[in-house]
């Protein structure tokens, strides 16, 4: 007999999970957008940004507006200092520069954050009722809901930005072709910085909202570890994409977790979206939205 | 007598192939053949030819990868995982079946090289960005199969012990032991890198590196020379999953995670893409760093911190230290310790008469 209920449940959770997984590749997929850079560290911003504000309350007794308002402030000045020191360093160098450099900046955020903030989990406490919110047969945490409405305003907002804003449009010019953008009158480089301030937002409100659900430690970083089946599914300079591609990972691994994990004993969860990465990589390489590249010599 | 070269005076292909044109260069060889066999082992003591050990092993797995990431421009993150292919490969033989090690090692490298090969089949299609992701992928799959799999984990906490290699009927069991079987293979593995660049194989690794289109146009089978440099970089990450299975005695799969994947890339770019001279400074270098770092912090750190704290910070500091390293030696020196040390010499090479 088909458990129609669990079925249900696993549906409704991976949808919301998924997208807050979403959130997170926004910021993946916002600066590979505009700077072709791909961003390793991606789950250790998210980690960094949870590390300020859970320290903001829980060590300094700020209050909640108060301590996102630093995590929002900090990780747009981290964008921009990093893109300022290191990546801006290394633009026109080829693709494993970035990637190590990334994986090495990512090191460096893991060794960085439990060094001042101590290595024990912190909490990071939102005014959200802990009770599941109950809808029929669906029992929701209502910090999934806040992560999927954040993640959905944020979509409809960067959606916005790059059809509608002046800033934007030019975005889209630098990520179609630099040099031709340049020639425009368009800074480059301070659009490059654009991006990975932009990235930094995305980050500290992924890593409220994550950390709330998880608890702030070094863990919290694997998150990011997610979000390559997300971006590769999408498509990695895909804003839709990215929305999609969450929602796939989210059902993939819940309905995984759910109808596999019982006969092999865990761990699915983590494993089944790779698969489906794998296969969505020998079939579609550019992804579901993403854009084909026809190379030339 | 300080040799000097001067001028081209090569009369044959052969003098223009060979591997030390220099006279100096085959006498520096020589000598560090005989440090190397000689002396080392008989002066250092079993902490230092304990280090010099994980070095050698270091070394092997740092040569396969530059195959792959140096010469041929492929990126792979799974490495660590090919590595443990290799080791629960032979580790499974060695219990199961009584296989002697050069039975198993084979073997184990065989069996890496053809998971490696599988895992770069998306490289036909996809490459840069999308491989590195591509082969992460085969990390964490591989690791998950590994783990889950008990009948090639070997059950609890998916570890496997080996016995001892033996050779002739000797049981190698000593650091000093340890250390001749390891260097065997590090030379080996050196002669087989060198050599192997020198080749058609070789070269066409090279040229898909530089210009991938350009390559297949001047009639290199690009399909058949990239998989096959995922084998041969799988087949040294294999063997080198091996010997370190030998050397600790055991086969755990916690050896061979992500960050291991990591530390070799880190290896590679610190020493210099592309040489073999890199992939062994790197590996010097990766391996002493934390080493390095904790006696710091132990002889030093005491007089700032507090020992409770020292337990927090060394670790994370490794991490720092070594994520920084990574960024600095990408931004200021691309080419990696291998450029410094050729610039040093040949800094020495026209000394005193320096224009």
């Amino acid at each position: 007999m088909f458990d129609w209920q669990f079925f249900v449940l696993l549906l409704s959770n991976g949808i919301l999970i998924g997208l807050m997984y979403s959130l997170i590749a926004l910021g993946f997929v916002l600066v590979y957008k505009a700077t072709d850079a791909i961003n390793f560290a991606q789950g250790e911003f998210v980690m960094i940004a949870g590390f300020v504000v859970a320290v903001a309350i829980a060590a300094y007794g700020a209050p909640l507006w108060l301590a996102v308002a630093v995590g929002l402030a900090g990780m747009i000045g981290f964008g921009f200092a990093l893109e300022r020191v290191m990546l801006r360093k290394l633009i026109g160098r080829p693709v494993i520069a970035v990637v190590m450099a990334t994986i090495g900046l990512a090191a460096v955020l893991r060794g960085f954050g439990p060094l001042v903030w101590g290595a024990g989990t912190k909490s990071l406490p939102l005014p959200i009722p802990e009770e599941p919110v109950v809808l029929g047969p669906l029992f929701i945490p209502p910090i999934q809901l806040v992560g999927a409405g954040v993640s959905l305003l944020f979509l409809a907002a960067f959606s916005w930005f790059f059809l509608r804003s002046r800033r934007g449009i030019a975005m889209r010019a630098v990520a179609d072709n630099q040099q031709v953008a340049m020639a425009m009158g368009i800074n480059v480089e301070r659009y490059f910085g654009l991006a990975w301030a932009m990235t930094g937002i995305v980050s500290a409100l992924g890593g409220i909202v994550w950390g709330n659900l998880l608890g702030v430690d070094v863990q919290l970083s694997l998150v990011g570890l997610k979000v390559f089946p997300v971006v590769i599914l999408g498509g990695l300079d895909s804003i839709p994409g990215a929305i999609v591609g969450g929602l796939i990972v989210g059902l993939v691994e819940n309905m995984a977790a759910g109808y596999i994990d019982p006969y092999v004993g865990g761990g699915t969860k983590d494993f089944a979206p790779y698969v489906l990465m794998i296969i969505a990589l020998m079939v579609r390489p550019y992804g579901i939205f993403g854009k084909a590249i026809i190379e030339r010599i | 007598m300080i040799h000097r070269e001067s001028g081209l005076l090569k009369t044959s292909y052969q003098a223009d192939m060979a591997l030390y044109p220099l006279p100096i260069a085959r006498w520096s060889i020589a000598v560090i053949l005989v440090l190397a066999f000689l002396i080392v082992p008989l002066l250092l003591s079993d902490y230092y030819l304990s280090i010099i050990n994980l070095i050698s092993v270091a070394i092997v797995g740092a040569l396969g990868l530059n195959v792959l990431v140096g010469y041929t421009g492929l990126v792979s993150i799974g490495h660590g995982a090919f590595m443990s292919v290799g080791a629960y490969t032979a580790a499974n033989l060695a219990v199961r079946l009584d296989a002697p090690f050069w039975v198993s090692l084979p073997l184990g490298g065989l069996m890496a090289a053809a998971v490696g090969a599988v895992v770069g089949v998306p490289s036909l299609r996809i490459k840069g960005l999308y491989l590195a992701i591509a082969t992460l992928a085969g990390q964490l799959i591989i690791e998950w199969t590994i783990n889950h799999v008990t009948w090639i984990s070997g059950g609890v906490q998916a570890s496997i012990e080996v016995p001892r290699p033996s050779l002739f009927g000797i049981q190698i069991s000593s650091q000093r032991g340890m250390y001749f079987f390891l260097l065997a293979f590090v030379v080996l593995a050196i002669v087989g890198v060198m050599n192997l660049m020198r080749t058609r194989v070789g070269r066409a690794f090279v040229a898909i590196r530089d210009q991938d289109i350009a390559a297949e146009i001047i009639g290199i089978n690009i399909f058949r020379y990239k998989l096959l440099a995922f084998a041969i970089s799988s087949f040294y990450a294999g063997v080198t999953g091996v010997l370190y299975t030998y050397y600790l005695g055991i086969a755990n799969y916690e050896q061979y995670q992500i960050t291991t994947s990591i530390d070799y890339l880190a290896m590679i770019i610190i020493g210099g893409l592309g040489s073999v001279q890199g992939a062994v400074f790197g590996a010097i270098f990766v391996t002493l760093l934390p080493i390095v770092i904790r006696i710091a912090m132990e002889t030093f750190g005491g007089l700032l911190f507090s020992s409770g704290a020292l337990l927090n910070i060394i670790p994370n500091l490794r991490l720092i230290v070594f994520g920084l390293l990574i960024i600095v030696f990408l931004i200021v020196e691309p080419e990696g310790l291998n450029r410094l040390w050729r610039n040093i010499r040949s800094y020495f090479r026209v000394w005193p008469f320096a224009y």
